[in-house]
């Protein structure tokens, strides 16, 4: 960030200022401890038998660090009666994100566009009226969303999830790339309208190739959005067919005999992984997106 | 000539299904749940209008009167925490470190989770027995007793203290920016004046960001009111049902004891307040970007 060179407060000088940064550090660094500490625990417990879990300390390192809890939570821990682990239903997660992501940010791409740069009239009103799907809270649709399902023949289904993760994204899809699109020049759409392109190859000819930052935006949002969903999945799946964080949960929740917190740990992480390496990996379009999105939340 | 007509259709006619599929899915349901709260409905969908009897039943249950107790002392806990953290840590960051970037990586990484894990971390940290009880007796505070997460009366405030842990990194970028949005010819002018740090922060940065305070606000009781998984992933909405919240109760209502009426009156009761909150704020911010 090149700005905050001159952003903050003018630097005083002296010792009252050297004094100034020590406390400075220190509270900065202390917040840095609080937020990690939950992560710290929970891996160090994923790595620890269930003897050193009771004897030893909650912050402590793994004294045998061992992974048999993760491979536990990944292919045989309980979740309500099938011993199966958490591996079904990772894959259920995956088979549900990467066609509701496909599908609504491309979906969402040629609406801003459509309501951009093809502008008629009440384009400004129906995209308000689709705006405002992003902000409903979702217990309202629950009921009849989960008739239509039935009625589809979708109820407790993976496809069911992807129609309804889809339908709700875009709302805020469109509002991404309505934003990146309204920046664009309208020469460009017109030069190419007068050249004789029409209404499809000017998008995947010349907004699509502009609109690579805006992709990578909306798709790390939606994979965050609906990897980490547990409202839908919770209502419109059972058993077989759960996404991850509603097995998690379930894993959780189930007490046949000792209660292993090591393996739920183990399966809060295998739950965790794909969006923490996304962070990690695109943290800086991943925090766009948030801004973007301030909204919604 | 057909071919140029349909071309000129053609933006219409791609955005048509894509708003019908909105007006179905948004205000086609809101309309039916709405109807289904003036019905008899139980088990099974009833469409005959019967006035606003779901409403007096919802109004006299004692379990909703627990949810929106809970939901009033999370949502104030839960705002107010993240919005004091986050500027703090904001104000702080501002001050030209060089290691910003990852600082800021660390405190925002928890938006990245779901609230399931978020959740099940919490549950173990916050567990009577092994969690940060175990740890204070073990470091010497043997007489420290932390049963809240077992606590009808306290269980609340541990959703506040996980909430606040997701969701106050999120506060601090949010103020981050407005800080970074004011000029710098205030901030030399101020000094020039001879205002400290402190009050320069106080009296003129912080009201001239007022509207970043306000969306944060909107943003945080807009996540307040749609908690749901955090509570579940906790407390389950217990014990009992002590931390139950709106959601949790539409949600135990309508798909626990399939009682439909109800369960859509609490979630039009949610929609009302949402409305409520963000209305207002997309026409002021609809407005602003018309601009």
């Amino acid at each position: 960030m090149t700005t905050s060179a001159n952003a903050g407060i003018v630097r005083r000088k002296g010792v009252g200022a050297k004094v100034g940064r020590i406390v400075l550090f220190t509270v900065l660094g202390l917040f840095c401890v609080y937020y990690l500490m939950p992560l710290w625990v929970v891996v160090v417990t994923s790595l620890k038998s269930l003897d050193e879990i009771r004897a030893g300390s909650l912050l402590g390192l793994p004294q045998a660090p061992s992974f048999a809890a993760w491979g536990k939570a990944w292919s045989s821990a309980c979740v309500g009666v099938r011993c199966d682990g958490l591996a079904p239903y990772v894959w259920n997660s995956v088979a549900m994100v990467i066609p509701a992501v496909a599908l609504s940010t491309f979906l969402g791409a040629i609406a801003g566009y459509a309501l951009t740069k093809w502008r008629f009239p009440g384009a400004d009103t129906i995209f308000a009226l689709m705006l405002f799907g992003a902000f409903i809270p979702f217990q309202v649709v629950l009921l009849p969303m989960a008739r239509v399902l039935g009625i589809l023949d979708l109820a407790g289904s993976v496809l069911g999830l992807v129609l309804v993760h889809t339908v709700y994204g875009l709302a805020f899809t469109t509002l991404f790339f309505r934003n990146f699109f309204v920046g664009v020049s309208n020469g460009i759409v017109d030069a190419a309208k007068i050249d004789g392109a029409g209404f499809f190859s000017i998008f995947f000819r010349i907004m699509l190739p502009m609109a690579p930052p805006v992709i990578v935006v909306t798709v790390i949002w939606q994979f965050t959005q609906i990897w980490n969903d547990f409202l839908f999945g919770v209502a419109f799946t059972v058993g077989d067919s759960n996404p991850v964080t509603v097995a998690l949960n379930n894993l959780v929740a189930t007490s046949t005999g000792v209660k292993e917190y090591n393996v739920d740990m183990a399966a809060a992480v295998i739950a965790a992984l794909p969006t923490l390496l996304v962070y990690v990996v695109a943290g800086k379009y991943f925090v766009r997106g948030l801004a973007a999105g301030a909204v919604k939340g | 000539m057909f071919a140029r007509v349909v071309e000129k259709w053609l933006p219409r006619i791609v955005v048509m299904p894509l708003f019908a599929v909105s007006l179905f899915f948004v205000y086609g349901f809101i309309a039916w749940t709405t109807w289904i709260s003036f019905t008899r409905s139980g088990v099974m969908p009833d469409y005959g209008f019967a006035g606003l009897q779901q409403y007096e039943r919802l109004w006299s249950t004692p379990r909703w009167y627990v949810a929106l107790g809970n939901l009033a002392v999370f949502s104030i806990l839960f705002i107010g925490f993240c919005i004091v953290v986050g500027i703090l840590l904001a104000i702080l960051l501002d001050q030209r470190i060089r290691i910003e970037g990852a600082i800021r990586t660390i405190y925002l990484y928890p938006m990245a989770l779901s609230f399931i894990v978020t959740g099940t971390a919490w549950k173990w940290i916050l567990n009577p027995g092994l969690g940060l009880e175990h740890l204070a007796h073990q470091w010497g505070w043997t007489d420290f007793h932390f049963g809240w997460l077992v606590d009808p009366r306290m269980a609340i405030y541990t959703v506040v203290i996980a909430g606040v842990w997701q969701s106050s990194g999120y506060v601090m970028a949010l103020f981050l920016a407005g800080l970074r949005s004011v000029d710098d010819e205030v901030l030399r002018a101020a000094a020039i004046d001879g205002a400290g740090p402190i009050r320069t922060y106080t009296s003129i940065i912080l009201p001239m960001i007022r509207p970043v305070f306000f969306s944060a606000i909107i943003v945080l009781a807009h996540l307040a009111i749609k908690s749901y998984d955090l509570v579940v992933a906790l407390t389950g909405g217990g014990p009992g049902y002590a931390t139950d919240v709106p959601a949790t109760f539409m949600y135990s209502f309508a798909f626990q004891r399939s009682e439909l009426g109800t369960a859509a009156a609490s979630a039009v009761m949610m929609l009302v307040t949402i409305l409520a909150i963000i209305v207002p704020y997309l026409y002021s911010e609809l407005r602003e970007a018309g601009r």
